[in-house]
This record gives C-alpha cells, structure tokens and sequence, in this order.
C-alpha cells in the first residue's frame, strides 16, 4: 500500500512518506496534529500577553513609554533575521527529504548545512534581543519600573525564551539524525521543530507590528 | 526519495514565500520610517500588511491551505483565531472601559 491513497504527500518537513504504509502516515497526521494543538494553545497566551500590553500603554507611572524604548533600526536588522531564519528552515525541510537510504549521511548534507544557518541566524536574533534589554535597563527601562514595562518585557521576553528553546532543540535533532539517522520519530521531531520555528516568526510579524512600528509611529 | 521536479516545486514555493514576506515587511518598515501617510492610517495600514503577511506565512512556510489533508489544522487554526478574537477583544472593551470609568 502507498502513500498515494491518502491523498497528496504531505509538505511538512522532513516527511517522506512514499513508501509508508496507511497507518504509518495516520500516525504521522495525528502526531503533527497534535503539536498544532499545542501550538495553538501558544498562540492564546502571546494574543493576551498582546492584550495585556495594549492596555498598559498609558501606564508607565512616569517612566519611559513606548517611544522611548523603542529603536527601529535593531528591530529591523532582528526582522530580517528572523525572516532569513525561517526561509532557511524551509530550504533545509525541503532537503531533508532527499535521505533516501536513511544511513547514507551525505545526503542530508545540505539539508544540515541550511538548519545550521538557520541556528545562526536564530543565535544573531537572540543575541541582538539580550542586547537590546540591557541598553532598556542602562537607560533606568527595567520591567519593574512600570506596569507598561513589564507588559513589554513579558511580551518580548516571552517570544524571546521560544526562540532560546528552539535554539536548543535544533542541535539535539541533529545530533540525533547524526547518531541515526531519519528514523520515524526524528521525522516528526523536525516537523514539530519546524511548525515551531515558522510559527516564532509568524509571532513576531506582529510583535514589529504592533510593538515596534506602533512605538515609531507615536 | 522524493522527485527532482517536487522537490524543485517546493523550493519554488518557500522563494515565493519568502519574496512576498521581505515585500510585506520592507513596504510597512518604510511607511513608517519615511512617514508616508498620516500616523493613523500608516497604523492601521501597517496592521493590515502584518495580517496579510501572517496569510503569506500560513501559506508557503507552514502549508495550510484548502486541500483535503490540511483541512483539520485549518479548521483548528479558524477555531483558535475565534477564540483569540473573543478573548483580547473582551479583555480589550473590560480593561478600556474599566480605564474609561476611572478617569
């Protein structure tokens, strides 16, 4: 029995499914499913962390506002990473699928090469986002200092800390795809990191949206 | 093994993807940077751009679409912006409200 009939192959990455049984690829569906619930469950808390920071935007108890936190040209050079970081990702999810004989590990080379840019450019983010909280707290921008900005901090650090996990899991799966190779659950494994990673950037669309180019425009 | 030709397809798409995104980003960037419309509508336009660029993102990175088999996660996705609108929308009309009556 083929992948055929259960319809078109499956983009996620990594997944190879041509020659799985039925059962094998429901498997697989109901796996990657159930971390679209978790991810889902994610998006509730960043929309009310959302929520949250809109309305602390008139309390700042005398402290800096949101005009003067923030700096565009940082938050521009951190877009542009993240972005590349998610093109990345999907240029190594697509040649993850090249493994054909799972063993031979010349095959994923370029598949390992597009993720090891892709923690490069996650790193770069992080690091230029730490860089940016401790200028905050240089200029007195701490989160205690008002109910404004810990709803900044929380919002940003929040997306943040995902990144720093993602940043951890990457290079586990790889070890692992270095010790095993692509094994089903590996598979899975980096179709949940890579929903994460895409689904990190889509957060911070409007973390620049509503945070950044909001604080500008003010 | 997957076919020279899907594999070319795909690597199309993610380009694409990643094209329409550095558009979106970089058109709401420079409305803001060099104040082309009034602060209110480049507000509203810049949410707007942002909203369109999560669809993009949806779309070429994350492969939600209307074919059979992404049809549940679609309908969870739908599912979760439902509640995500009722819950900052209400927190939204009680915390302004509430802010409102204080004044």
């Amino acid at each position: 029995m083929t992948a055929t009939t259960v319809g078109p192959a499956l983009l996620h990455a990594g997944l190879n499914l041509d020659h799985a049984s039925r059962e094998e690829a429901a498997q697989v569906q109901s796996d990657v499913f159930g971390f679209w619930v978790f991810l889902m469950s994610d998006a509730v808390v960043f929309a009310l962390l959302f929520a949250l920071f809109g309305t602390s935007l008139e309390a700042t108890a005398g402290g800096p506002d949101l005009a003067g936190v923030v700096k565009l040209g940082p938050a521009f050079i951190e877009t542009m990473l993240l972005l590349a970081s998610s093109f990345s990702f999907g240029m190594g999810s697509v040649m993850l699928k090249r493994g054909a004989k799972p063993r031979l590990m010349k095959h994923f080379r370029p598949a390992v090469l597009w993720l090891a840019l892709t923690w490069v450019l996650g790193v770069a983010f992080l690091g230029m986002e730490v860089n940016d909280f401790a200028t905050m707290a240089r200029e007195g921008a701490t989160p205690d200092r008002s109910f404004f900005l810990s709803a900044f901090s929380v919002l940003v650090g929040t997306h943040g800390m995902h990144v720093l996990i993602g940043i951890i899991w990457m290079p586990v799966l790889l070890l692992q795809l270095a010790a095993g190779g692509l094994d089903r659950p590996l598979k899975v494994n980096m179709i949940r990191l890579s929903l994460f990673w895409h689904f990190l950037d889509i957060v911070w669309i409007a973390i620049f949206s509503v945070v950044y180019l909001q604080g500008a425009l003010r | 093994m997957t076919s020279p030709t899907i594999e070319r397809g795909e690597v199309r798409g993610i380009l694409l993807g990643y094209g329409l995104a550095l558009l979106l980003t970089l058109s709401a960037f420079g409305l803001v940077v060099f104040h082309l419309l009034t602060r209110r509508q480049a507000f509203y336009t810049v949410l707007g751009l942002g909203l369109v660029q999560m669809l993009v993102h949806f779309r070429f990175f994350l492969h939600i679409d209307f074919r059979r088999n992404s049809r549940p996660d679609l309908q969870l996705l739908l599912f979760s912006t439902l509640i995500v609108a009722l819950m900052v929308g209400g927190t939204l009309v009680v915390l302004f409200n509430l802010h409102g009556r204080m004044m």
